[in-house]
């Protein structure tokens, strides 16, 4: 299991370097313009623009610049924004836990509800509830998030005027962009878990379960839920990429000071070291997080061996 | 004699009659799939709007009768019949200005996808085919992009350019959506390079490209069309979001995500500004969707996800 872990997690290290070197191409190759131009405005004499470029490396072979961003990625250091002179890691990390409340708490809700609804359609296939859940399901993979967004400002901040506009601090501001960006992956795990677990119910360990007298519920939670789990799992997995897309697009609805709406903000001044940080850091966390997935199956599902 | 001729010859005739193409065996287990027909004519509907916008909207989508005629009583008025939607701050109709959007979106959609398809089949091919270091590079690239979730990787491009704008939308979400088509494609020339009728290709002399293009890629063409159907879906829903960051198409540009962005200011005073945008965007994408999900149980019941 361990070296299992170890040989995954250095399969990582391979698309990691990738997306590092599209960032990199991005940015260094295809940027028009002077960095510490840009970064210094139209003022800034000649003279101190060629000190600050000897400074950041900028200078130096492209190979070198390379060499040395890769290497620096390794160590935490995600280069100097160009706004605020400050390191994009420390800037990353100030906004992350805003960023990780947000997530978090959408994909408790996703969870919640689609498993509890995927579980339901699929005990009474072709029921009202199956067809209105699967209905639902079916539009919520379809909307916008921030389409949604807007729609529960109207009806809960704006008509009804229970829930903030927008913002960040109490638990009333998580409510409305947590539930935004969670509708979406419930959808998905709705109907994932649906499709799964009517495959499931069928075999035969689930009628030597029930002829053994077991309840209805132990059955369908011990026994279904469990061996239908590993492709909903999957599906979880897969939605944090769209997920943490979602979090931009949802900080910027609901004005929430997450690292999304940095990097916007970012993109809005050219400050390409932390447009370029933000972005490797989120790819980054979706990929831990599939090898985490990864990991997981062996958990839930003892067939499963690693050697 | 004759006549004992034809009764063999009908007999013949008779089984391979019955024989059915596998298209049109798909399109007849298609028919029968609710779902996938409610997709398939919200699709034709919203090409129908696309195709004949200039005979649907009533207004001139950028005409401002604000900014051009100083009408200012025309500014921000809600839904009536001369206005179906309403009209936002510079007058413009807002109902002309969805209606129009249809033409956006849809050539975001079709211009991404051919983009992704001359890159991915290619690619895909090549990495089939030959197997081997070919193989090694392209898969690592595939599994590189994948890794890249979709919407910050079309942020991060889109950041480059100085003025963004609908066409460079087209470039980025083009150049990112490749990588499903490519996998799919590889993993089907690896299957069907061993079948005997490519051999049979090769001994008669045919070369590689032809044996991928006419043998070997019209074999994986059905998981390829419901890759694109829901890429489609992917890149209009892509364009909107970037649209409403602000990094998509700009103003005029009567793009369905440029628009909600608009309305995002006017939630308050004037919330119908953003509902049918989004109702817009939500309709076509549960279109592609729902036609794009029926078509892989109908093609490929074993490609779900």
């Amino acid at each position: 299991m361990l070296t299992y872990i170890i040989r995954k997690s250095f399969m990582a290290v391979p698309i990691l370097i990738g997306i590092a070197t599209i960032t990199f191409l991005l940015n260094f190759v295809f940027v028009p313009g002077d960095p510490v131009r840009i970064a210094m405005g139209n003022h800034g004499d000649p003279a101190t623009i060629e000190m600050i470029r000897e400074e950041m490396g900028l200078n130096d072979p492209l190979y070198i610049q390379y060499g040395r961003f890769v290497g620096n990625i390794f160590r935490g250091d995600l280069g100097i924004s160009y706004t605020t002179r400050r390191p994009v890691f420390e800037m990353i990390m100030e906004r992350l836990p805003a960023t990780a409340m947000l997530a978090v708490s959408s994909m408790v809700i996703a969870i919640l509800l689609g498993v509890t609804a995927g579980i339901i359609s699929a005990i009474k296939p072709n029921s009202i509830l199956d067809y209105l859940f699967m209905t639902g399901a079916m539009i919520g993979v379809s909307m916008p998030v921030y389409w949604l967004g807007l729609i529960l400002i109207v009806i809960f901040a704006v008509n009804l005027n229970v829930l903030p506009v927008g913002g960040y601090g109490t638990f009333a501001h998580l409510v409305l962009p947590a539930i935004a960006l969670g509708v979406r992956q419930a959808a998905h795990i709705a109907r994932m878990t649906r499709s799964s677990m009517l495959e499931v119910i069928d075999k035969d360990y689930i009628k030597t379960a029930r002829a053994k007298g077991l309840s209805e519920k132990v059955v369908v939670i011990k026994h279904a839920l469990r061996n239908a789990l590993i492709p909903v799992i999957t599906v979880i997995g897969t939605q944090l990429g769209y997920l943490l897309g979602g979090t931009v697009l949802t900080e910027v609805t609901f004005s929430w000071p997450g690292v999304g709406r940095m990097a916007i903000d970012a993109v809005n001044r050219r400050d390409f070291p932390l447009i370029q940080g933000t972005v490797l850091f989120l790819a980054a966390i979706f990929i831990v997080v599939n090898l985490l997935v990864d990991l997981s199956y062996g958990v839930l599902d003892p067939r499963i061996r690693y050697d | 004699m004759s006549s004992v001729n034809t009764e063999i010859e009908e007999n013949i005739n008779l089984p391979e009659a019955k024989v059915e193409s596998p298209w049109k065996d798909a399109w007849r287990r298609l028919k029968k799939n609710k779902m996938a027909m409610i997709g398939l004519v919200i699709m034709v509907a919203v090409v129908i709007v696309a195709v004949f916008a200039p005979f649907i909207a009533p207004h001139d989508p950028f005409y401002s009768p604000v900014m051009e005629d100083g009408r200012t009583e025309l500014s921000l008025i809600g839904p009536t019949w001369n206005y179906p939607f309403g009209t936002d701050r510079l007058g413009r109709d807002l109902f002309s200005r969805v209606v129009y959007g249809t033409r956006i979106s849809l050539m975001v959609g079709i211009i991404t996808q051919m983009i992704a398809l001359s890159i991915g089949i290619p690619l895909g091919a090549l990495a089939g085919y030959y197997g081997g270091w070919v193989d090694e590079i392209i898969s690592y690239l595939i599994n590189v992009f994948l890794a890249f979730p979709f919407i910050l990787f079309a942020i991060a491009i889109m950041s480059v350019f100085q003025d963004p704008g609908i066409d460079k939308v087209f470039i980025a979400l083009g150049i990112i959506s490749w990588p499903g088509l490519a996998r799919i494609v590889r993993g089907q020339v690896m299957a069907l390079k061993e079948e005997e009728y490519i051999e049979a290709a090769k001994s008669l002399g045919a070369n590689d490209a032809r044996i991928i293009f006419l043998h070997v890629i019209p074999n994986c063409l059905a998981p390829i069309i419901v890759t694109v159907t829901l890429g489609v879906a992917g890149a209009i829903l892509a364009e909107a979001g970037l649209s409403f960051l602000g990094l998509g198409a700009q103003p005029p540009t009567p793009s369905w995500g440029l628009m909600l962005s608009t309305g995002r200011a006017y939630l308050r005073s004037n919330p119908y500004m953003m509902w049918f945008p989004g109702l817009a965007i939500m309709i076509t994408i549960l279109g592609l969707n729902l036609f794009g999900d029926g078509l892989r149980d109908v093609l490929d019941p074993k490609m779900k996800d």
